[in-house]
This record gives C-alpha cells, structure tokens and sequence, in this order.
C-alpha cells in the first residue's frame, strides 16, 4: 500500500475561520429569508442561528480535543449546507407548519450523536469488530420498515418508514452506514481471497461461492430493498456502495463491468415488473407528454414543475424568498435543489454542488491518506456514497436521469437523513484525523490475512 | 489500493461534471423553451399575483388589487362589476386579461418604462413592485344612468362623449357580466363561470365582437349623415338641393326595389330638400345621392368620419373595425347610403361621427384616460385633448347640424327634444332581415349651437315602437343630466 504524506499540522484554526464563513451562509440565508416573511427577525430566527452557532462551535471544540488533525474543511461545508437547508425549509414553512424547527431539532440530535460517537469511539478501527454485527443490524434495520406494529405502512408509495410513538424514522438511512462498515470490515479481511482464490473464465476471475456468500447477501438486500420496500433510490445507492468498495479492495474493473450491467439489467427487469419503477421510468422519458405529466401517482408533474422553477431562476436566480416552491410538490424534500436552482440560480446551485464535490473529495483524501485498509475503504465507501446520492437527486431533479426518492444530504427536510449523514461526517473526521496524525501511535490493526494460508 | 481510490474519485467527479452540465441545460441553454412552456404558470402568475394598480373613476377605484392567499398575494377585485365590465375588461389566471386590463397591463403592472425608476428602488427596498393607478374620463353618475336606461335583458349599447376633446363620458353595453368570476383564484369556478357567461348572446365578454367598441351593426339611417356630408362636399349639392323622393326606387340590375319609410311623412312629397329628407328619414333621396356620387366618394365620406379606423389602440381597448364596403354594384350601394346590407358600424363609430359634426368638423381622439399616476401619486401621463382628422368643413357640419337639430325639433327623433336647449339628432331603423326586428339608434349632441355633449344609443333586435321608446327619449335623460351637472 502507497502511503501518501499528510500534513502534519492539527489546522484546527483554519477550520475555526471556515466555520465562522460557513455559520454566516446558514445565517445570512436564514437572514434574507425573513426580511421576505411578515414577522422580520422574530425569535425563531435568533433562535435557529444561535443553536446551530452552538452545535457548530461543540463540534468544534470537541475535534479540538480528540481529533485535532481532522480535516479542516469537511466540518465548515457541512454546516454551510445544513444551515442552507434549515433557511430553505423554515423559508417553506406556511402558518402552522413546523418543518422548519423540526429540521432544527434533528439537527441538534444528529450533531449530538456525531459528537458522542467521536468523543467515545476516538478511533475508527475499533467499528471493524463489528463487521458482522453491521450486517445483522443492515438486515434489522431493512427490515423494520415491514414489521407490523412499528411499520409507518405505505407513504407516497414506498414502506421505508417506522413510526416509535410521535417520531417517525426511516432506518434504511442509517442502513446506508452498517453496510459500509460491513463491507469495509468484510473486505479489508477478505479481498486477498476473493482476489486470488476462484476460477478464471475467459478474461474474467471469478471468487469462490463460499467467499461471495456475504456479498451475495448484500447484493440481494438491495434486491429486496426495492422489491418489498419499493424504494428505488436506496436500492441504486445500495448497490453503487457496494460495487465501489469491491472495486477499491480488489481494483478490478470486471467487478464495475459486472455491477453495472447487473444495475441496468436489474433496472430493466424491474420497470417490467414492477409499476412504480416503470412509472419513474416513463416520467423520465415522457416528461413533457400530457398524460404522463397528468397521471397521478407516478405522474411527471413533479419533475417539470422543478424544471421549470430552475428555468425561471436561470443564471443568478430569482432571490431567496421570491420563489415559488409552492408551485412544485415536495419542495423541501426531493425538490429542494429546483428551489435552490430557481431562488439563488444556477450560480448559487453551481456554489452548492461545489461543496459537496470539495466533502467528498475530502473524504476521499482520508482514503488515501490513512494507513489501515478497514479505514480506507469505509472512508471511500461513505464519500462515494454522498457523491452518488447527489449525483441520483440532482440528476433525477435535472431529468438527467430518472428521478428516485433520494434525500439531498443535509439540505432536504428529513431527521434520518440528517442523523445518517452527520454520522457519517463524523466518520470521515475520524478517518481523516488518523490520516493526518503525524505519527500513528496504535499499532495496524490488521490481522494477518487469511491470504496466508492460501495454498 | 490508493489508485483505485483514484479513480473512485474520478467517477464520482465524472458523475458530478454530468450534474454540472444538466444544471447549465436546464437553467440556460433550454431555459427558454421551459419558459414558455404552456404548463408553465410562473410569468402569468408573476403578474397576476402582482399589486397591480387600481382603475379609478371620480376618485374611486373600480379595479382594485386586494390582499389574495397564500398561493397569490393579491386578488383582482372589481367594485361595480357589471356596470363597468365593459371597460375594465378581466383579468384571470386562465383567460389572460381584456378591456384595460389588457392593454395598459405595463402601466397597471408598473412594467412601464416610465416607471423604470421606481422598479429600482422598489429592487433596493426590497419590496413588491407596485403598479402604476389610471383614473378615467368616464363621469359615474351618467356612466350608471346609461347602464340603467338599457333594459335588462336587451341587447343594446350607449356611448357618451364630449365632443370638443373627445373624453368618453359613459359608455355602456348590455347584458353585461361580474369579471369578479372570471378573476377569481378558483380555477375551476372561474373556469365554470367563463364558460357560462359565453354562452350569452351579446355579452361584452369579448370588447372587439359586441359591445360599443366591437358590435359590428348595420346602422340603418344614421349613415345618412354621412351621404349628406359627401354630397355638401362634392359641390354637386347645397343645402337647397331638390333631391328626387320617390316612394320607391328599383334597384340597378336587381328586381327588388329600395321603399322609403312607411311610417313617416315622406310618402307626401315626390321631391325632397334635404331638411325633409334627414326630418322624415326617407331613403330614396339618399339611394339617389350615392348613386350619383358613386361608392368612391361616399367610402372616403365614411373614412374621413373614421370608419376603417381602429379606435381601440386610441382607447386602450379591444374593439372592430366599421366598414364601408368598396366593391359594391350599384344596387348594394344604394342598399349600403341608407346603412343597410354591406355597411356596418361600431356604437363607438357612430358616437365618432357624430362628435365630429358637433366639433366643426373637427374629429377628436378618443379618450378613456385622465391620469396615469405611479405609486406614489406622480402623474406620469395625462393626455390632452388630440386632433385626430378633419371629417368636414366647418361649413358643412354646420349645415347638418341646422338639419339635426330639425330633427329633433320637428322631425321623427322629436323623443329627445329638451325645452330650451336646441338639440341636434338623428334617429336610425336598421331591418334584421324580414323578422319585423330591428336595431334601433339614436345619435345627436346637445346644446346645438355650443355642443357639450353627444350621445350614441344602439338598441339590437326589438321592434320599432320599443326601438323609438329607448332611443330618442333616453337621449333627452342623458343630456339632461350631463347638461345640468
């Protein structure tokens, strides 16, 4: 394994400065935000600003502590992107709505927990330990959503929802992370078995039955994913999880070749199967004729409504609180982009779309630079994954391609969302403060691979 | 490893260039084409959302903007809805706007250059833009007596000028419609109440198919004042002219024949001066004239009086074009001098004609605006009165004027006689085929020799008892009531 230098400087004032930048984004959004509403600078504003100022500032203060050579800059894009969103959504709020403080709440619980895991955890090697627990609690987690008594049921087509009491939760979010971590801890173990042991056919190398079983099982959890919880979106994302971790731990590209013609495949025999997929399907590449635009559910009207506030927000876009969300369904969820595209352009969309390239490149950076494969390839798991859930809901947003319900990370309403991606940026933080450490004071915690015994 | 997360990277930063392009598809290069997408609402609904300005009339806002709900910030509202429908025209989320809410949309929509200004600073302040308010010439209390003297359920229009600067005092039409159905935000009402209201005969709905500005109709007799004009001004006639009266003349190359009035005196004499033919209304007189002068000079006699001419760009409102045919044979042409067949007249034509009569000749421009005023009361446009041609010589207006004001006095439109006040008209029967209906006019001004006011009354499709009873008489009431104000 190549090692790559790393600074050897904690930077924690650079992050200080970029945070106090990123808090003024948040703030000054929600700012001009209410210089639109009827009630200016009432005490919701000073309310949200100062809360997510002092979770900010925690988090702050607790990298400082124990992960003072984390990244400097994945923690002030987060809270530039989650300060926009909170703006955006309070923005969306009619009288009596509460999405808006209840965004702010998850917030506050997300950090809560992010701080909480890194403040105990201090190291992420130790979660390797739990490679098969993660999968036990991925396949829980999955199949929550179906238990009767806790199941939310169907909602808007999909059953990813429980309900504990008045919360309702969507643990497929949180699924996300036990899989990567799975799979990190799976493969780190085992990719010198997969990649020598097996039979080669033609150019192609294939691994024993007995060491693909677990990722068999993954692969069907997605499988299942979208055939019982109907939720296209994390069964895309799922699977992309999965063929980038086996592609870094093996660096083969058969394995991407393979993936994706199963996706496509997978994606073909679905839309024949299965209505909804074919509706999305349809709505993708019909959008602008009048039946698909007119059928309800699984009508277009949704995506060319989005398209059309981008269109009229065009290059610098109309100004926060001048648009009209009102006009597309879901504004503060799915189409929080369009709203983004139509209130502060394409300049501003362009702004936004840049932060979540500068997070995951960050992430990827912690791949690279940290010492321990485990850490490498979660770290590489969870950045690719931010990438290619922005990358389906923009994309799906944009009808570059077929719109799925995926969350915006960090900026479209949704508490598991926000818990699940604040978990994983204190992933990152941690794998990025082994990275930039300047000496590695625990010893590798790599067991010698089984490849050992390989005949 | 490393160089696979490499090109992880690089897939996932290719995914990214993918998003980058779509965004910069959809926000610019096809932005256009989604803009004018018929699905899309955004820009009719920028404006009609608006605080667009108020139309007043005497101080009081007949069109106003009023706070909406949350889907629309203002609501289009209108105070004395069908009296004033005509005008003000709607202005609806689905239909698009008419009347003046159509044509001074920059002003109402504070879009106008002229408003530029305040656009920037409202831009500044962060607040909404705000339209420019118009007060019109139109005077309530004549505006509604007109309304009034229309029975309801007849079809029928008035138009009331002042003849020296051509400011529309009240112009009416019935039957008449609430644009507060068709302005409100529930879609489907106003689309249940739009079709509704066009399955009505006659409806000003539309301002260029019915009402003053748009009903196109023959105008019988009235049209004789445009005969008598051309025939002064040829110099083959003057005011002592014997014109041949024959009870009825055979149409050129036709076996039908051209009858004078039945009703009247004219039966009386076989020869005719024009005081007793314009008094008694006879046709063949006038049949005669426009044969003799050809189509050529009576078509420029009805141009000079504006007849080809769009008014509506004048008024800011839709309306049609009156014509005077210019291919017709004789026959048709004899038919047309007596304003039936090919000839057809708007209210608001008739109304024109007439004011130029009362003004020396001298036609004014047609005006419905006193002020335009930005929002914060500067007036940013008051129209003067404008000259807009010279139909006649002063002489020869004066000359028919003397005839109209016969008239009145001793002729068959005697209904609108004021005692004490000389009063100049010209009363018209126009047959609708053989059903026995006709539309009935009256047009004349008042005080004949210092006109202040000239009034236009079209009644469509009754018999000639009712038409006699709603014209002449009811332009008595409204001269009375302008002249006493």
């Amino acid at each position: 394994m190549i090692q790559v230098d790393t600074a050897p400087k904690p930077r924690r004032n650079v992050e200080l400065a970029l945070l106090v930048l990123a808090l003024a984004v948040g703030i000054g959004a929600s700012a001009m935000v209410d210089l639109n509403s009827e009630t200016p600078f009432d005490s919701d504003f000073w309310f949200q600003s100062s809360l997510l100022a002092v979770a900010a500032f925690a988090f702050h203060v607790v990298l400082r502590l124990r992960a003072k050579y984390a990244d400097p800059v994945i923690l002030p894009i987060v809270v530039a992107l989650n300060g926009l969103g909170l703006a955006l959504i309070h923005r969306m709020d009619g009288p009596g709505d509460d999405t808006g403080n209840n965004q702010l709440r998850w917030t506050l619980i997300a950090v809560a927990v992010a701080i909480t895991a890194i403040w105990f955890l201090k190291d992420h090697r130790i979660l390797r330990r739990f490679t098969f627990i993660s999968l036990a609690a991925s396949a829980i987690l999955l199949i929550l959503p179906l238990v009767p008594g806790i199941s939310a049921g169907e909602v808007l087509g999909a059953s990813v929802w429980i309900r504990i009491g008045p919360m309702t939760f969507q643990p497929g979010e949180i699924a996300k992370i036990t899989l990567a971590i799975f799979f990190a801890g799976y493969l780190s173990s085992n990719r010198d078995l997969i990649l020598l042991a097996g039979r080669k056919i033609g150019p192609l190398q294939f691994p024993r039955f007995k060491d693909m079983g677990p990722m068999i099982t993954a692969w069907l959890v997605s499988i299942g994913v979208l055939v019982f919880q109907r939720d296209l979106g994390s069964s895309v994302l799922f699977f992309g999880l999965f063929i980038v971790m086996i592609y870094v731990a093996t660096s083969r590209i058969s394995w991407v070749v393979i993936g994706l013609a199963l996706i496509l495949g997978g994606g073909f025999v679905a839309s024949r199967i299965f209505a909804h997929v074919g509706f999305r399907l349809d709505s993708w590449w019909n959008a602008f004729t009048p039946e698909v635009y007119d059928r309800f559910p699984g009508g277009s009207r949704q995506i060319v409504q989005g398209l059309f506030g981008m269109a009229d927000g065009g290059l610098v876009g109309t100004g926060l609180g001048q648009g009209r969300p009102d006009l597309v369904p879901f504004a503060n969820s799915d189409m929080i982009i369009a709203l983004i595209g139509e209130e502060l352009g394409l300049i501003g969309l362009f702004a936004v779309v840049l932060l979540y390239l500068l997070l995951f490149t960050r992430g990827f950076r912690a791949a690279l630079g940290t010492r321990d494969a485990f850490g490498k390839l979660l770290a590489c798991g969870l950045s690719f994954a931010i990438a290619l859930q922005c990358f389906v809901v923009i994309g799906g947003v944009t009808r570059l391609i077929p719109l799925t319900g995926l969350t915006t990370p960090f900026l479209a309403a949704g508490g598991s969302s926000l818990l699940a991606n604040w978990i994983i940026v204190g992933l990152l933080l941690m794998i990025s403060h082994t990275a930039r450490s300047p000496i590695d004071t625990t010893p590798m915690t790599d067991t010698p691979s089984e490849a050992v015994k390989q005949p | 490893m490393n160089q696979s997360i490499r090109s992880a990277w690089l897939a996932a930063v290719a995914m990214f260039a993918l998003i980058f392009g779509a965004i910069s598809y959809v926000q610019v290069v096809g932005a256009d084409e989604l803009n004018d997408n018929p699905w899309n609402q955004r820009a009719v609904l920028a404006d009609y959302c608006k605080d667009r300005g108020a139309i007043i009339v005497a101080g009081k806002p007949i069109a106003e903007s009023v706070a909406g709900d949350e889907t629309c910030s203002f609501q289009r509202k209108y105070t004395q809805p069908e009296l004033y429908a005509g005008i003000t025209g709607y202005f609806s989320r689905t239909y698009g706007a008419s009347g003046l809410e159509q044509e001074l949309r920059d002003e109402l929509a504070g879009s106008s250059d002229q408003l530029f200004l305040d656009r920037i600073s409202q831009v500044f302040l962060g607040r909404q833009a705000k339209g420019a308010s118009v007060e019109l010439t139109l005077d309530p209390a004549i505006q509604k007596l007109a309304y009034d003297l229309i029975p309801d359920g007849q079809r029928g229009s008035i138009v009331v000028t002042n003849p020296k600067t051509g400011a529309i005092i009240a112009m009416v039409s019935k039957p008449s419609y609430d644009p507060n159905l068709i302005a409100t935000h529930d879609v489907a009402k106003e689309q249940s109440s739009f079709e509704e209201l066009n399955k009505i005969r006659g409806i000003n709905l539309n301002q260029s198919v019915s009402g003053p500005t748009g009903a196109l109709l023959a105008p019988g007799s009235v049209f004789k004042l445009v005969d008598t004009a051309a025939a002064l001004n040829s110099g083959k006639y003057n005011k002592d002219s014997e014109l041949p009266n024959p009870a009825s003349m055979p149409l050129p190359g036709s076996t039908a024949a051209l009858p004078n009035y039945a009703g009247g005196n004219c039966y009386t004499r076989t020869t005719a001066d024009f005081a007793f033919a314009l008094e008694q209304s006879c046709n063949t007189p006038f049949a005669s004239i426009a044969l003799d002068l050809g189509q050529q000079a009576i078509a420029e006699q009805a141009r000079k009086f504006g007849f080809g001419q769009d008014f509506g760009d004048q008024l800011k409102l839709q309306s049609a074009v009156s014509v005077f045919p210019d291919d017709l044979d004789d026959a048709a042409l004899a038919q047309s001098a007596v304003g039936q067949r090919d000839v057809k007249a708007t209210p608001l034509q008739i109304a024109m004609m007439t004011a130029a009569i009362a003004n020396g000749g001298v036609q004014m421009k047609p005006n419905l605006i006193k002020t335009v005023r930005a929002p914060d009361l500067r007036v940013i446009s008051e129209p003067e009165p404008e000259v807009l041609r010279n139909s006649t010589s002063a002489a020869i207006s004066r000359q028919i004027t003397e005839w109209m004001t016969d008239v009145v006095s001793k002729g068959i439109a005697g209904g609108a006689a004021i005692p004490g006040v000389e009063v100049a008209g010209k009363t018209g029967t126009a047959q609708l085929g053989d059903s026995g209906l006709n539309n009935s006019w009256f047009t004349g001004f008042a005080p004949a020799n210092d006109p202040q006011v000239a009034v236009t009354i079209v009644i469509e499709g009754v018999d000639v008892t009712t038409g006699a009873q709603l014209t002449s008489p009811n332009a008595k009431k409204i001269f009375e009531a302008v002249l006493n104000k």
